[in-house]
């Protein structure tokens, strides 16, 4: 216990790396996992074979495999820039994390009923209003739960950037206690495991009330 | 896909559509052809890179391919094990979770929210550096393998439990009153339905499974992921890019298949199932079959 009150500080900077992580690949995964969405239910077929290919590929293949493939197959390329394994790594959240909110987003939009859009188009609205205006509002609202989750397992997949090397991260932390100051494993781990359950689990209760609050009575 | 949302279109629709179509093409060309010349500019289409990976007269290519093989059976063999023991360790919870008294139902939902409140990283961690002390020094697979199970048997209870729910409440009642215990009637009459309902739901997180095994490296077990890192360090190799492409391919064709097949088999059960039709309608669970939570 005492290995965690003393090294608070550092669990409280992994912390707010893995959040600051999270951040900005849950705005990156949310953006690109609704434009692709859209992709998938748009009139030009290349538009949804696009979806589609990028929705095979990225749930299919493990978060290991394109960590990788960004983390050492990019300098081969030539690609190189400041805090590069950084932002390899939520690179890499944003591409797979996109493919699942484009699923969730997907089967919200076809959740929504068909008299709605039936409704929309009567009165002359064109695709882009009656999917603006009619369809995504209340599909973002049925998606708030799969979303939801979707997030939550992408903070917990973080960690995996952090085992990749990239500091100041939360799982990172383990690796900076122990070897580099030390410090008993256990302990560390179970500081660790806190500061993700902190994120986590009050994450899942908001998850719930915001599930109530925004459901439509159908 | 959904075609409620546009009507049929007409000529003038039909036109815009084509050149929208082939203005995309052009664009994807366009990207495709620069990605080419990019690539080939840093020499990484060269016989020297992608020849030990798809040349069969390369020198080096039945070694490369023979490993992989071999990595490719030791990802099988730590799904395997991990889906076999989720699949035990899952049943067992969900059954206690459904007949819990409630003086230790909190003790099992409480485990549970735990589990899957952390990172699979940190267990697989946690068992391969944790358990040599206590004296369980185990072959690394089995770190690996006790990670991947602690992580998903919580998934599969839950997808179980949601099977569970979503029978009639008329099956167990059924049960009760021809005089089965809430154990037999649970053992006997909800577990079987519910199984063959979640049959999709267990298919789709097979997937996760085999996706997390390639979390081996942090145990430094050679699946195939550690094995094409380690490949790809020989002097004759050096192709990470291509490498991890293959590996990839690999990845992405197999889970597309088991999803297809999880596809088919929730087919062919929506007409032959007294479960309702879509599990993720129900309320306080949150797995669904195909799509949901399985990432």
């Amino acid at each position: 216990m005492n290995v965690i009150i003393d090294n608070i500080d550092l669990f409280w900077d992994g912390l707010l790396g893995t959040l600051m992580i999270c951040a900005y690949a849950a705005v990156g995964s949310l953006v690109l996992g609704v434009v692709l969405g859209i992709f998938r239910v748009s009139p030009v077929p290349p538009l949804r074979w696009i979806g589609q290919a990028w929705v095979t590929v990225f749930r299919n293949c493990p978060l290991t495999v394109v960590l990788f493939f960004c983390a050492f197959g990019l300098p081969e390329l030539g690609v190189d820039f400041p805090d590069f394994y950084l932002w390899v790594g939520i690179l890499g959240l944003v591409l797979y994390t996109s493919a699942f909110v484009c699923e969730a987003v997907r089967s919200g939009i076809n959740a929504v009923q068909p008299g709605q859009a039936e409704a929309a188009r009567a009165i002359g609205l064109t695709f882009t209003q009656s999917l603006g205006l009619i369809i995504l509002p209340q599909a973002l609202r049925t998606v708030v739960p799969p979303l939801g989750s979707v997030l939550i397992a992408m903070v917990k997949n973080s960690a995996l950037v952090g085992a990749f090397g990239v500091g100041g991260e939360l799982f990172a932390t383990v690796d900076t206690l122990t070897s580099a100051r030390g410090l008993p494993l256990i302990p560390v781990l179970v500081g660790v495991a806190i500061g993700y359950l902190i994120i986590t689990l009050p994450a899942g209760a908001l998850l719930g009330l915001l599930e109530r609050k925004v459901a439509i009575a159908r | 896909m959904s075609t409620v949302l546009y009507d049929t279109p007409g000529p003038k629709a039909r036109r815009n559509t084509l050149i929208a179509s082939v203005l995309i093409g052009l664009a994807l060309l366009a990207v495709v052809v620069v990605a080419l010349l990019k690539l080939n500019e840093q020499d990484q289409l060269s016989e020297l890179k992608w020849g030990p990976l798809v040349n069969p007269g390369n020198p080096i290519f039945p070694l490369v391919w023979a490993s992989i093989g071999e990595a490719a059976v030791n990802t099988l063999v730590a799904a395997g094990w991990a889906l076999v023991f989720s699949l035990i360790v899952g049943t067992v919870l969900a059954m206690s979770r459904v007949t819990a008294a409630r003086w230790y139902r909190w003790l099992v939902v409480g485990l549970m929210e735990l589990l899957r409140g952390l990172p699979v990283v940190i267990m697989i961690f946690f068992a391969s550096r944790v358990l040599p002390n206590y004296g369980l020094g185990l072959d690394n697979v089995w770190y690996l393998v006790i990670g991947l199970t602690l992580y998903n048997s919580v998934i599969i209870a839950e997808i179980i439990r949601a099977g569970i729910a979503s029978l009639p409440s008329g099956q167990l009642e059924a049960g009760l009153s021809i005089g089965l215990t809430r154990w037999q009637a649970l053992r006997l009459i909800q577990l079987p339905q519910a199984f063959r309902a979640m049959l999709p739901a267990l298919i789709s997180q097979l997937v996760v499974v085999l996706k997390d095994t390639s979390l081996g490296f942090i145990v430094l077990y050679e699946e195939l992921v550690r094995r094409a890192n380690i490949l790809v360090q020989d002097p004759q190799m050096q192709n990470p890019l291509q490498m991890f492409l293959i590996i990839a391919a690999l990845f992405v064709l197999t889970n597309w298949l088991l999803s297809k097949l999880a596809e088919w088999v929730e087919r062919r059960l929506s007409s032959r199932t007294a479960a309702k039709a879509d599990p993720a309608a129900i309320p306080g669970t949150y797995a669904s079959a195909t799509g949901g939570a399985a990432i």
